[in-house]
């Protein structure tokens, strides 16, 4: 890569300075931490200032934190995280931003400084329920016709909650609780820390 | 991850498989990267020449279809040889690839309908190795590319169908999140086979064809061109495999099985393969993003682990999701036949879209 992470997390420090919650370099990835209140500038910034210009984005991703390691977790618990792309730099970087509020979940929406964000913010929509403030459509895109609930949420059951079949009396498509038992094959299981280490 | 994008499986492996070596620290074997960049490029070849089918297909050429189709068999049993799978390989695993190229390629049999002389000119180029064979057809692959050329670059049907039409700006194609062969249409060269290398890619001599207009016309000849440097990439890799045997699989246990023969005369191993076939890969946590450059564009995993044998979170970034996104925009002002045309252009497959 031409821009080294290190050299990137540098200059992302020196640019936004305390707008930024948390700048980190991992596995040689940058992640920066926004809040979601200052996100719809800093983007704007990180798209336009010749030191970033990240003209792609990438990807975003909708995020559930609520059982991250088995364990209780304090602090917001949907985020957002935006996987942009600069061409010009050879850079990439990684933004989250977390939602305030836990039962309704509200971030800006990036459509205006990148028009690829529509369809990404209405899946992480339609998956996770995150509202994203200014998108001009904000429907459903996976998930079928009159679907209730946000299916990735941690807390939506694997096997959903109605299933669908032919009814023959009535002659039509009828929705149902779903019959099948939950079940799980390979428990989830997180072990000591250093037990994937090799002796 | 075969059935995500299923015309070009390998690569789709290929993606998840570097998440999970960049989260948990696994080196891969150098041969091992050597025959995933060749599977890569057979893959590429695999995805356009079934793009180049269907798209010529929808807007009115019959005869390539039936020509490209001859060509996947071929490659269709390269996959078989190497995983026993034509489509779904599971070929790539987390720390390598699942076993070495084989020494033989499965033979034509006797039937009824084909007598002796058939029979032997079927078996003709698979007397030898799997080796041999990808090398046969990686010499006789240009010149059909050529009879491909000869059926449409010239052809004025095919001209009137796609040139001037869906023409995307470079600013725009980089703004709307397109990657791969619909931003290098565009004339903006970027592939991160060159910009940023993974496995052996920058050992590797190879052009990056870039479009000029934008528009469906230099797309297809951007994809035309990309499938004669596959071909040059695939015979760099068979010199060097010929030249260089070596492990193929990670010898860490807690990512890769141990071999059979330990398995049966050691009680470690034996534990070793227990434990990863019940519970599964232990990945540390942290998350990672790891990127491709897939036939059709930018294909990344985003993994979150939390330290657990299953992934907290796995994100698809699937390009032909951006490039579907786009076709609104790319359509505007153009005739209902002309969406065929753009979708075609666009190279899209639902697998990969829905996920």
């Amino acid at each position: 890569m031409a821009l080294a992470p290190d050299d990137l997390a540098a200059s992302l420090r020196s640019a936004f300075g305390d707008t930024l919650a948390e700048v980190a370099v991992a596995l040689g990835e940058v992640t920066a931490v926004v809040p979601h209140g200052a996100l719809a500038a800093t983007m704007r910034r990180l798209r336009d200032e010749p030191s970033f210009r990240f003209e792609t984005l990438i990807d975003v991703c909708g995020v559930d934190y609520s059982t991250y390691g088995n364990a209780p977790r304090e602090g917001p618990r949907y985020a957002a995280v935006y996987h942009l792309l600069s061409l010009a730099n050879n850079a990439r970087l990684r933004v989250r931003s977390f939602a305030a509020d836990d039962d309704f979940p509200v971030l800006p929406s990036m459509i205006d400084v990148w028009p690829s964000a529509n369809w990404f913010e209405r899946e992480a929509f339609d998956l996770y329920g995150i509202v994203f403030e200014g998108h001009p459509d904000l429907r459903r895109l996976l998930t079928d016709y009159g679907f209730v609930g946000h299916p990735f949420r941690k807390d939506f059951p694997l096997s959903g909650h109605v299933e669908m079949r032919f009814d023959p009396e009535q002659g039509r498509v009828i929705y149902q609780p779903v019959t099948i038992e939950p079940r799980e094959v390979t428990p989830r299981v997180i072990r000591e820390r250093n037990y994937a280490d090799n002796e | 991850m075969d059935r995500l994008d299923y015309v070009s499986m390998m690569c789709n492996e290929h993606a998840y498989c570097l998440a999970i070596e960049r989260l948990a620290g696994v080196e891969v074997p150098i041969r091992a990267q050597y025959i995933r960049v060749m599977f890569d490029e057979i893959t590429r070849i695999l995805n356009h020449l079934l793009w180049l089918g269907c798209h010529a297909l929808d807007v009115g050429g019959m005869t390539v279809f039936l020509y490209a189709f001859r060509e996947r068999e071929d490659l269709f049993d390269m996959y078989e040889a190497v995983s026993g799978a034509r489509m779904h390989a599971a070929y790539y695993r987390p720390g390598g690839v699942y076993r070495d190229l084989p020494d033989r390629m499965p033979q034509y049999r006797a039937q009824h309908t084909r007598n002796a002389r058939t029979l032997a000119q079927m078996n003709e180029n698979r007397q030898g190795s799997l080796l041999d064979f990808i090398e046969d057809f990686a010499r006789r692959f240009p010149g059909y590319v050529d009879d491909y050329e000869t059926l449409l670059t010239d052809n004025r049907i095919w001209k009137q169908r796609t040139v001037g039409i869906g023409v995307v700006s470079p600013e725009r194609a980089m703004a709307l999140g397109f990657t791969g062969a619909m931003l290098r249409g565009s004339g903006v060269p970027w592939d991160l086979r060159k910009k940023q290398p993974y496995e052996v890619y920058d050992r590797m001599d190879f052009d990056i064809p870039v479009g000029v207009n934008g528009d469906c016309y230099d797309r297809y000849l951007v994809r035309m061109e990309e499938m004669r440097q596959s071909n040059r990439i695939i015979r760099q890799c068979i010199d060097w495999l010929r030249a260089n045997p070596g492990p193929v699989i990670t010898a860490s246990h807690k990512v890769a099985p141990p071999s059979r023969e330990a398995m049966k005369t050691n009680m470690e191993e034996l534990i070793h393969h227990f434990k990863l076939f019940t519970e599964g890969i232990h990945v540390p946590p942290g998350e990672a993003y790891a990127a491709i450059e897939h036939p059709k564009g930018e294909f990344g995993v985003y993994a979150i682990s939390d330290g657990a044998n299953k992934p907290y979170r796995i994100k698809l970034r699937a390009p032909d999701f951006a490039h579907l996104a786009a076709l609104d925009e790319m359509s505007r002002g153009h005739m209902i036949a002309d969406v065929v045309a753009i979708i075609g252009t666009q190279d899209i497959v639902f697998g990969s879209i829905d996920r």
